[in-house]
Order: structure tokens, then C-alpha cells, then sequence
């Protein structure tokens, strides 16, 4: 089976293949060809790998200008609160209350949907499916040469499933009521009490309904990803010749799949609480000047069961956008990735300790000081392996023959965001300091650029990098590097002041600060930060703009492998066929970097180990 | 459509579905692990209702003890050849399976009559929540059994490597559902002891 698209007829790869490759039979089989025989089975109902990929990926990125746009409804909000907003009311109706004078101002229920909406949207829809659900996708089968996924259908049921999950969501952003608005962490008792607030009602019912078709959608990737990269690597592929990429997103799906269903006992607990009158977490309340009948309820148990997951989901969100960035800055910077072991190894202790320091979200919530001083120490530890990490990123770059890329670009861009909210990270796991920062500016500074920011310049590095392995085509290269550097100026201008604000007290989540004297100081700061973030978000909408447009006409791909990377994903045809290898699938020789060694600028996994090739000293 | 990219693997040692069980065993074990650390931290805080669980869970754990042997023999008897066992012990284990729900109920009403209702106190909502959820995983395997059954009878007995598959997959998460419950029950004894 020739590949005709390709421009030299026989490829050195595909007789590194032939000659050394393993032979399974896919292709006699007659389903090896014809799986995807019609327009819904591509598209829509598609078991392919790849095009799950894709399906994750464009979904995600839907979700990603709807949680966008609403952050900078509650910005124009906290930067300008006197402005009228009569505007919006064509889009957000009712919730843009406009009085006499005719000037509009946003409801403040509604803007603590719109805060709890960008919340739950971008960790769960964003950064956890449309990051690790793509790039797991898309790179475990072909990195590690396996035909697809171990159940192919099982991870089309993990996308239909994140689907209905946005589905409901979007549905729940409908209602007369608004959708629910107690904070992306859903404590009781505005979870479990429905007539705590508007949104508490059917806004919360269709929240925690769409969460548990995530965390099912999670659950049905997890177990894939896992045994695929445990059942499914081809011949001379051990652990330890993987891609870190394969690391993350095998120890990612194994976090997730230990944590998720964690936050499902939670969330079952909380429907009781809400349906069924039982009081998991709900003790002697007055509402309305009314008692209820709950009593002996620990809302403190409901913040242990949740960040019991929500903790490792921050890992679930960073760890992956960790793997890209090794390897696209490995890749182009044409060095092996210095220090792989101890890159695994963090990967691996970060993941332990990812469940051992939940409590450090709740500090203040009223758990003994004294085990807090454990959480204290663990959570500090986090920060050894964190440091190996960023100094082995550090390290293969530096004396490197760098490529300055789009995809490098945000690479870099990743390790300085990493760096700046990891550090903040440090002030915050110490219980002492948080009595000051607690919910304060401070600490959204910290966890959107460490998490959110950063996790976005991997997707970012990931997406340039394997665009044409997706689409066949590149993307502009001017427009994202303007992309680059607007977003990396822009986040900084946005998250940066918010540090000073925390220091000073500030509180986050409120609606506005006009009536408390010590803030009116930060009026001029809250307004650029609010221009900032309308720039920064335009400078994504450029990156859309140059994502759709490379689709159908960016430059085409002519080199199979254009970025001269050792990974398998490269030695496949250009237009991606199902089953990944027209013949047979690859076996692996060596391990995944070695670049520039003994004076070759890339020796690729499928070449076998020459006679007189130096010894690989990893 | 539904064959799987998996089944053309031959080279390692456990399949691929069988391990993806597996871990999907141990993410509901996860879950069960959330439950009962609730309870222990909600049982430390204090205001926590002291009650003797009904004698009739622990029946229920010989009958759900039992179904694991009926379809451990069933398995046994497959491989065998052995037609008859092989399919009245599993229309026995499903049975057993059926008996098991009805006792949790019977065990539910067991706790109501003696003053623990759902709502009644934190203590008595977790043995009701957590038995509810053991029960629909029970259920899952239930429809496991079925299809089980339905192949037992409707084909020919004839020991494929794809039917042995499939019946060591029920036969795993029956097991798992079964292990799950006497944990569950020996947590719930040593708690309330």
C-alpha cells in the first residue's frame, strides 16, 4: 500500500516499516479499511482516534469563547461598575436591569453565575476535555503505534458523553432562573438547599447532572488511555522509550480515574441533601427567618470529598500541557529532553502528592491548625519535583539550536508562567500566610496563570505543533506568533496587578468595591486589568480566526515529518488513515530524543541502534 | 462497527478489556472509598445516632457469598464442557443475585421499623446511601448475568476465546461486587461496634 500523496514514492520510513515492522494483520481484515464507510460515521459518530481528537478539541474550544466572553461581562462589571451596560441587554436579557435614566447595570445574581459558569466551563470543559481529551487522544495510539484506542467505541461513548455534559450546560445558561451561581466549587449549603438562591434551584440540578456525564465521559477516556498505554504499545516500546508526552497523559487518566468518581460520592450525597431531606452536609439552618429541618450536617465534609478531587484535577488540567511542552521543547530546540528519569519521576511524585494536600483549600474553613501543618509540608514538596521540571526545561534549551516557532514560542511562554504562579503557589500552601490571602485577588492571580494561563500556552504549543499531524496543513506562523506575544503581554497585564490587589485584601468574588474605602485605591487598576483582558481575549479570537482558516487553507504539508521529530506520530502518512500505518506498525528501537547525537540532527524511534553509534547514557 | 481495534492484539499477556475492567473496577472502589471516609469523618464529628445493623444484612452476605460460587462453578463448567451445570448454575447465580436485592430492601425496611429512617440521622443516610449504591452496581451485573444467560442457552456451547472473554468479564465484576459488600458490611460492623 504506497502512500501516492506523499512526494518522494517510497519513503525511507515506510521501508524502515516494512523491513523491521510488525505485521498484525490489521489490514486483511475487511473492517481495517472500510470502518468509516459514511458522512456521520466520519464526522459525528466517528471511532477514529484522531477525529475524536478533533471532535474534543473544536468542542473545547466553543466552550473556551463562551467562558471567555463571560469574564469579560464580570470584568466590564468590576472595572467599570458605573458604566451602562444597556448594551448587553440584547444578549443577556433580563439580567441587565435598566432603570429610569436608562442606564443598564448586570444583575448580581446573575454575576455570580457568570463567575461560576467561566469556572466550571474552563476547568472542566476547557482544560480537562478539550486539553487532555484531545492531545490523549489524538497522540497515545500514534506515539506508542497502536492501530487506535484498546475500545474504539467506548471512546466515541467518552466524547457523546462530554457532549451531553455541554449540552445540559448550555441548556441550564437558558434558564428563568439562571444557571447555578454558588461558586465552580458547589459548596453547600448554596448546592444543597434549593431555595438558597435563584440559581441554586434547576440551575444546580442541571449542573450537577451535566458534571456527572463528565466525570462519566472522564471516566470512559481514563480507562482507555490507561490500558491502551499499558496493553497497546508496539514491539520495543517499554515505559521508559515513551514520549513524556505518553507519561503525562497515562499518569493524568490514572489521577483522574482515582479522583472523579471521588467527586461523584459528593455529588450524590449533595442530591440526597437536596431531594431527599437526609443532612450529609447540611446542619441547623434558618432561611428566610425559617428553620429548616436538617440538623448534624458537616458542610466541611463536602470540602474534603471535593477537593479530595479538586486538587488533582489542577494536575488532571497542568500535567498534560507539562508533557507538550517537553516535547515541543525538545523538539525545537533539537536536544534530547535533559534529565527524562528525573522528568518521569516528578511526573510520578507530583501525582502522589496531588492526593495528599487537598485541605490546603480549606485553611480557613475551620479544620484543626495542627493537621494543617501537614498539608503545610506536603503541599511545599510539590514544589521539588515542580523545580526539576522547570529546571530540565531550562536545561534543554539552554545551548540548544532553538527554533523560534509558534508552538516553541508557547512552550517558553508556558515554563515563565509556570514559574511566576508556582512561586505564588509557595506563599499560599503556607496556612500562617493564608490567613491574609485567602479569597483574595491573590489567589485567582495564582491559580490562573499557574494553571489556567499556563495550561492554555501548552494546549497553545500542542495545537501549533500537531496541526498539520491533525489537518494535513500548518497555521499562519505571523499570526501566531502575534498570538504569542499578545497573549503572553496580555496575561501578564491581567493577572500581574491582581497579586497587589490580594495583598491589600481585596476579596474575590464580589460584585463591586465602590463601597468599601480601602479599595477605591485600585479603581484605576481593576480598569486595566479590565482592558487588558478584553485585548488579551481579542488576541484569541486571532488564533480562532488562524485555527479554521489552516483547516482548509493553510499551507499544505509536503514533508511527512516537518518539524524532523524522532516520535512515531511522524512516520504515518500525511493525510491520516484509519489505523494510523498503512502497513505494517512500526517497532521501536530506541527511545524518544535522541536529537543531535553523534552529530546527526535527529535519529527517528524506528531506526535501529547502529554498530557504531555511541551508547545512550539516559 | 462495534469490533474493536483491541481483539487484534495478541502479543501481551492480560486483554485489553479485561485489564480496562480492571481499572474500571477500581475507579468504583475509589467511590466506595469517598462513602466510607465520609463516614468516618462524620462520624467523628460528633452528633452521630448508634445503631446495630439488622441481622439481616449478614444473610444477605451468604447469599451474595453464595452467587459468587454458583458462578464460579458456572464458569468452571463452561470450560468443562459441562452444558447442564454450566447453565443452571448460572440461572441459579442470577437468582441468587435477584434474592440479594430483595434482602437489602427487606434490610431497608429492617432499619426503618427500628426508628432509622433515611432522614432520621447522618449515621442511618450512609448505610442507606451506600448500600443504595452497591445495589445498582449489583444491578449492572445483574444485566451482565442475563446476557450471560441468553448466550448460555440461545448458542451452542462451544469455548471460543471470545466467549471465554466474556464470561470471565461477568465473572470478574461479579466477584468485584460481591468482595465490595463483605467490605462494606465489615466497615459498617466495625464502625458501629
Amino acid at each position: 500500500m504506497a502512500n501516492v500523496a506523499d512526494k518522494p514514492l517510497v519513503h525511507e520510513d515506510d521501508l524502515l516499516i516494512e523491513e523491521y515492522g510488525y505485521d498484525d494483520h490489521f489490514h486483511d481484515h475487511h473492517h481495517g479499511d472500510k470502518f468509516q464507510s459514511n458522512f456521520v460515521t466520519t464526522y459525528f459518530f466517528s471511532q477514529d482516534h484522531k477525529m475524536i481528537a478533533k471532535q474534543f478539541l473544536i468542542t473545547g474550544m466553543f466552550w473556551a469563547i463562551i467562558g471567555g466572553l463571560m469574564s469579560l461581562v464580570f470584568r466590564l462589571q468590576l472595572g467599570f461598575p458605573e458604566e451602562n451596560m444597556a448594551w448587553l441587554k440584547p444578549v443577556l436579557g433580563k439580567w441587565i436591569t435598566v432603570n429610569d435614566a436608562g442606564i443598564g447595570s448586570l444583575a448580581p445574581e446573575f454575576y455570580y453565575a457568570l463567575v461560576t459558569m467561566h469556572g466550571t466551563i474552563l476547568v472542566f470543559f476547557v482544560l480537562t476535555a478539550g486539553l487532555s481529551g484531545t492531545f490523549s487522544n489524538l497522540l497515545i495510539p500514534l506515539q506508542i503505534g497502536a492501530r487506535d484506542m484498546a475500545s474504539p467505541f467506548m471512546n466515541m461513548l467518552s466524547y457523546w458523553f462530554f457532549f451531553l455534559a455541554g449540552v445540559v450546560m448550555f441548556f441550564s445558561l437558558f434558564l428563568n432562573t439562571g444557571p447555578f451561581a454558588g461558586g465552580w466549587t458547589a459548596y453547600p449549603p448554596l448546592s444543597a438547599l434549593p431555595q438558597a438562591s435563584s440559581g441554586s434551584g434547576a440551575g444546580m440540578t442541571l449542573w450537577i447532572v451535566s458534571l456527572v456525564f463528565f466525570v462519566v465521559s472522564v471516566l470512559l477516556g481514563g480507562i482507555n488511555y490507561i490500558t491502551t498505554v499499558l496493553n497497546m504499545r508496539t514491539k520495543g516500546m517499554s515505559m521508559w522509550r515513551m514520549p513524556l508526552t505518553i507519561w503525562a497523559f497515562f499518569i493524568t487518566a490514572i489521577i483522574g480515574l482515582l479522583s472523579f468518581p471521588v467527586l461523584v460520592s459528593a455529588f450524590l450525597l449533595v442530591t440526597f441533601d437536596r431531594s431527599l431531606g437526609t443532612s450529609f452536609f447540611l446542619s441547623e439552618i434558618f432561611i428566610g427567618g425559617q428553620a429548616l429541618d436538617h440538623v448534624g450536617g458537616s458542610p466541611i465534609l463536602y470540602q474534603h470529598l471535593f477537593w479530595f478531587l479538586g486538587h488533582p484535577e489542577v494536575y488532571i488540567i497542568i500535567l498534560p500541557a507539562m508533557g507538550i511542552v517537553s516535547e515541543v521543547l525538545s523538539v525545537h530546540s533539537r536536544k534530547p529532553i535533559f534529565g527524562y528519569k528525573a522528568m518521569v519521576y516528578s511526573i510520578l511524585a507530583i501525582a502522589f502528592l496531588s492526593f495528599i494536600v487537598w485541605a490546603h483549600h480549606m485553611f480557613m474553613s475551620g479544620v484543626n491548625p495542627f493537621i494543617s501543618n501537614f498539608f503545610v509540608i506536603f503541599t511545599l514538596i510539590i514544589a521539588v519535583p515542580s523545580a526539576v521540571k522547570v529546571f530540565n526545561w531550562i536545561a534543554t534549551l539552554y545551548g540548544g539550536n532553538i527554533r523560534f516557532n509558534s508552538a516553541s514560542l508557547f512552550g517558553i511562554g508556558f515554563v515563565s508562567m509556570f514559574i511566576s504562579g508556582g512561586l505564588t503557589g509557595i506563599f499560599l500552601g503556607n496556612s500562617a500566610i493564608d490567613i491574609q490571602l485567602h479569597d483574595t485577588y491573590f489567589v485567582v492571580a495564582h491559580f490562573h496563570i499557574v494553571m489556567g494561563v499556563a495550561a492554555f500556552f501548552g494546549m497553545y504549543a500542542g495545537i501549533y505543533n500537531w496541526f498539520p499531524k491533525m489537518y494535513g496543513r500548518f497555521m499562519n506562523e505571523t499570526l501566531g506568533k502575534l498570538h504569542f506575544w499578545g497573549t503572553i503581554v496580555g496575561a501578564y497585564a491581567v493577572f500581574w496587578p491582581m497579586h497587589y490587589l490580594g495583598m491589600a485584601g481585596v476579596p474575590r468574588r464580589y460584585y463591586r468595591f465602590d463601597s468599601f474605602a480601602a479599595f477605591g485605591s485600585f479603581d484605576l487598576m481593576n480598569q486595566f486589568i479590565t482592558i487588558a483582558a478584553i485585548i488579551t481575549f481579542g488576541f484569541q479570537l486571532l488564533f480562532v480566526v488562524n485555527f479554521f482558516y489552516s483547516i482548509w487553507k493553510g499551507k499544505k504539508m509536503t514533508d511527512r515529518n516537518p518539524w524532523k521529530a524522532s516520535t512515531l506520530e511522524w512516520t504515518t502518512p500525511i493525510e491520516g488513515i484509519h489505523g494510523n500505518w498503512p502497513g505494517k506498525i512500526p517497532t521501536v528501537q530506541r527511545w524518544a530524543y535522541d536529537y543531535g547525537k553523534d552529530g546527526k540532527d535527529f535519529i527517528p524511534q524506528i531506526q535501529p541502534v547502529g554498530a557504531d553509534e555511541s551508547k545512550d547514557e539516559h | 462497527m462495534n469490533a474493536t481495534v483491541a481483539t487484534e492484539y495478541t502479543r501481551s499477556k492480560i486483554h485489553p478489556k479485561k485489564f480496562a475492567l480492571g481499572v474500571a473496577c477500581a475507579s468504583i472502589l475509589m467511590m466506595f472509598a469517598a462513602f466510607t471516609s465520609a463516614y468516618i469523618v462524620r462520624q467523628a464529628a460528633g452528633n452521630w445516632l448508634e445503631f446495630r445493623l439488622p441481622d439481616i444484612f449478614y444473610i444477605n452476605t451468604l447469599v451474595i457469598l453464595l452467587s459468587s460460587a454458583t458462578v464460579h462453578g458456572s464458569y468452571l463448567a463452561f470450560k468443562r464442557g459441562k452444558t447442564q451445570a454450566y447453565r443452571v448454575l448460572l440461572v441459579f447465580t442470577l437468582i441468587l443475585g435477584l434474592a440479594f436485592l430483595a434482602l437489602q430492601y427487606q434490610g431497608w425496611q429492617a432499619l426503618t421499623s427500628i426508628g432509622v429512617e433515611l432522614t432520621t440521622n447522618p449515621s442511618g443516610s450512609f448505610v442507606y446511601v451506600i448500600s443504595g449504591v452497591h445495589a445498582a452496581h449489583i444491578l449492572g451485573g445483574i444485566a451482565a448475568l442475563i446476557v450471560a444467560i441468553i448466550h448460555a442457552f440461545a448458542l451452542t456451547h462451544k469455548v471460543t476465546p471470545a466467549r471465554k472473554l466474556r464470561f470471565e468479564m461477568t465473572l470478574i465484576y461479579w466477584h468485584f461486587v460481591d468482595f465490595l459488600w463483605v467490605y462494606l458490611l465489615v466497615f459498617f460492623t466495625l464502625q458501629q461496634s
